[in-house]
């Protein structure tokens, strides 16, 4: 993966709709994600981020609206899309009983590529656990060895629905490094989260959702700036620090797995 | 190229998962060799008779003779006369004879003593006795060239001795087919659903008939090895009969794989059917139980009482059983089992339509 191609338009949404009955989840939002950024989709829960990000993925048919992702359309070529995506999906499990080396060597020939789990572990400091099973890992380690799934195709784009929903402090904060990483390594990261400090802190741009609409788009601090400039003042006091800084001093920034 | 090496990482992990998983091994090749083993160590050789012969009866006696060269009975020598007669009253020994001679006719008297508590081992005694009387009566009067008013001329077809194995063993495999067909199948599919494993599958370059033919695949070869396992054991240990021995062996697999991808639709069934996982056992059972019962697994069916075998007769399982005793014991060719084979595969045909019309993916 190349860094020369930065900034060029990767996926484009254009009146995506998507509904269920007589319930709009999506409600024909447009954005665009551009290459070689971490872009998220900011929202409470309910607000269609998942939804959305599954009609990207191809999981799931649009209602109405277009979707092109590095040039296919997700309609005419959802195979072409699969080969350059990578996803992981909010609390999927695994194939039941096998160890990780066993996952990865799974998913290597379901993308018909080669992989070294070795390598791929280590990527995401796995390599202690190969022999392990998903079920006897920590919270923090699964959501790494999930994400170490979706590299293993080399993929362009890197989904992750909710990556650090139910972490510890310090289990999110070494997975924003690895998230961080990647994004270096030249791939384009599409994250939702409901998170606003882990958006600041890890997305170049974001767009913010409610109830299948995007109501807002921009880097965190054109936003924020946004903000202030419409005459917005915090009530409270700002400190100089936050009480996960307190946690984080005190219990140090080693990973508990 | 790259769609046959999914398939393969499909079969390959679903291999390595169902031999981690201690009751697939378990239900699949260990309980079913159990069952053979407390069948085949029950009764091996058909009926055997117990027959006491008292103190003073004479042995030298063409009689005698006789009845010691008969392989099922067995003479008893070696008790007091108190003894026999107690064992005879309990039923434990069939009969007591007592043969004395005389050099007057009759030359040979047979006191036979039965009781009622084993009648029909008496009976059978009994019957043994009086037609080896009858032959030294008749050599005896043709001897004097008096012709004989009647005759009974049998002829006895030479067969292979049917064993109780023989008929076990198949009824013991298909049924292990059956269950880890339908429970393996369904509890897997209903699981890969439920923990989004399916969906993720999707998110990759592999389509839906890549999953389902890597999933048979896996359990076709895993079939193929609970039915090795099962026969050949079955074959060494207990001398389950496999007439023209490594093609006859061949066709049994055949026939087990066969068996085996019908059954693997009906776990399509339920796993299509079933809400969550707790519902797949009571789902599974209702295709099971019945064929565990009624299919000629541990009992013919022709001792079932009329009304219930058109029952038996739409089981798919009952015609694997039958195909599979005549391949291994009659040694009839799989080609030449017209009506099992098409009851077979109108089984497929049926569960296949059902299970691609019910096939839940999400």
């Amino acid at each position: 993966m190349k860094k020369n191609s930065k900034g060029k338009t990767i996926i484009e949404v254009k009146n995506l709709v998507k509904k269920y009955g007589d319930f709009t989840a999506v409600d024909g939002i447009s954005f665009e994600v551009h290459d070689g950024e971490i872009f998220g989709l900011l929202g409470p829960n309910g607000a269609g981020k998942t939804t959305t990000l599954e009609i990207i993925e191809t999981l799931r048919d649009e209602t109405e609206g277009e979707v092109i992702v590095n040039g296919f359309s997700i309609n005419k070529q959802p195979a072409e899309i699969k080969k350059i995506i990578g996803v992981q999906l909010q609390q999927a499990g695994f194939y039941p009983n096998l160890n990780l080396v066993q996952l990865i060597d799974l998913f290597a020939g379901l993308y018909g590529v080669d992989v070294d789990p070795d390598k791929l572990l280590a990527k995401v400091s796995l390599v202690d656990k190969k022999k392990s099973q998903v079920k006897d890992l920590s919270g923090g380690q699964k959501q790494r060895f999930s994400i170490a799934t979706t590299l293993i195709n080399n993929p362009k784009i890197i989904f992750l629905d909710e990556p650090t929903t139910g972490l510890d402090p310090q289990a999110r904060r070494n997975l924003w490094e690895l998230v961080k990483q990647i994004r270096d390594s030249g791939a384009t990261i599409v994250m939702t989260t409901h998170y606003m400090e882990e958006a600041e802190y890890l997305c170049d741009r974001v767009g913010i959702m409610d109830q299948g609409k995007i109501i807002d788009i921009g880097t965190p601090s054109s936003l924020i700036d946004g903000l202030i400039s419409r005459g917005f003042e915090k009530k409270k006091e700002v400190r100089e620090a936050t009480l996960e800084d307190v946690f984080i001093d005190l219990t140090g920034k080693e990973l508990r797995d | 190229m790259k769609n046959i090496k999914a398939i393969l990482a499909i079969t390959k992990a679903d291999l390595q998962g169902t031999f981690k998983n201690l009751s697939s091994v378990f239900f699949g090749i260990l309980f079913p060799l159990i069952f053979i083993l407390v069948f085949g160590l029950l009764g091996n050789d058909g009926v055997k008779l117990e027959v006491g012969v008292m103190s003073g009866s004479d042995t030298n006696n063409p009689i005698y003779k006789a009845l010691d060269s008969i392989e099922n009975i067995e003479l008893k020598t070696d008790s007091t006369d108190k003894d026999l007669h107690e064992e005879l009253s309990k039923g434990n020994i069939d009969a007591v004879i007592n043969i004395s001679t005389s050099k007057e006719l009759p030359n040979y008297t047979v006191d036979l003593q039965t009781s009622a508590a084993n009648p029909d081992g008496g009976s059978i005694v009994k019957s043994i006795i009086e037609s080896i009387t009858q032959q030294i009566n008749t050599s005896a009067l043709e001897a004097q060239n008096i012709k004989k008013i009647s005759q009974v001329k049998t002829d006895v077809v030479e067969g292979r001795k049917y064993r109780q194995i023989d008929f076990i063993l198949p009824g013991q495999l298909g049924f292990a087919l059956l269950s880890s067909g339908v429970f393996g199948t369904s509890f897997l599919f209903v699981s890969l659903r439920e923990t989004l494993v399916i969906k993720r599958f999707f998110a990759t370059p592999i389509n839906r008939t890549t999953i389902v033919i890597g999933e048979a695949l896996s359990k076709v070869l895993f079939a193929l090895l609970q039915a090795t396992v099962i026969i050949l054991i079955g074959h060494f240990a207990f001398n389950f009969t496999l007439v023209h021995g490594f093609s006859t062996f061949l066709e049994m697999l055949f026939l087990s794989a066969f068996g085996l991808m019908i059954f693997l639709g009906f776990g399509f069934i339920v796993s299509s059917v079933a809400k969550d996982q707790n519902s797949v056992p009571p789902l599974a059972n209702i295709f099971t139980l019945p064929q565990f019962l009624l299919a000629g697994t541990f009992f013919p069916i022709d001792l079932f009482p009329k009304w219930l075998q058109p029952l038996s007769r739409i089981l798919p399982l009952t015609y694997l059983n039958e195909a599979m005793r005549k391949v291994a014991f009659e040694g009839v060719s799989i080609l030449a089992l017209k009506e099992e084979m098409l009851a077979l595969l109108v089984a497929m045909v049926v569960v296949y339509f059902l299970a691609i019309r019910l096939f839940k993916w999400e």
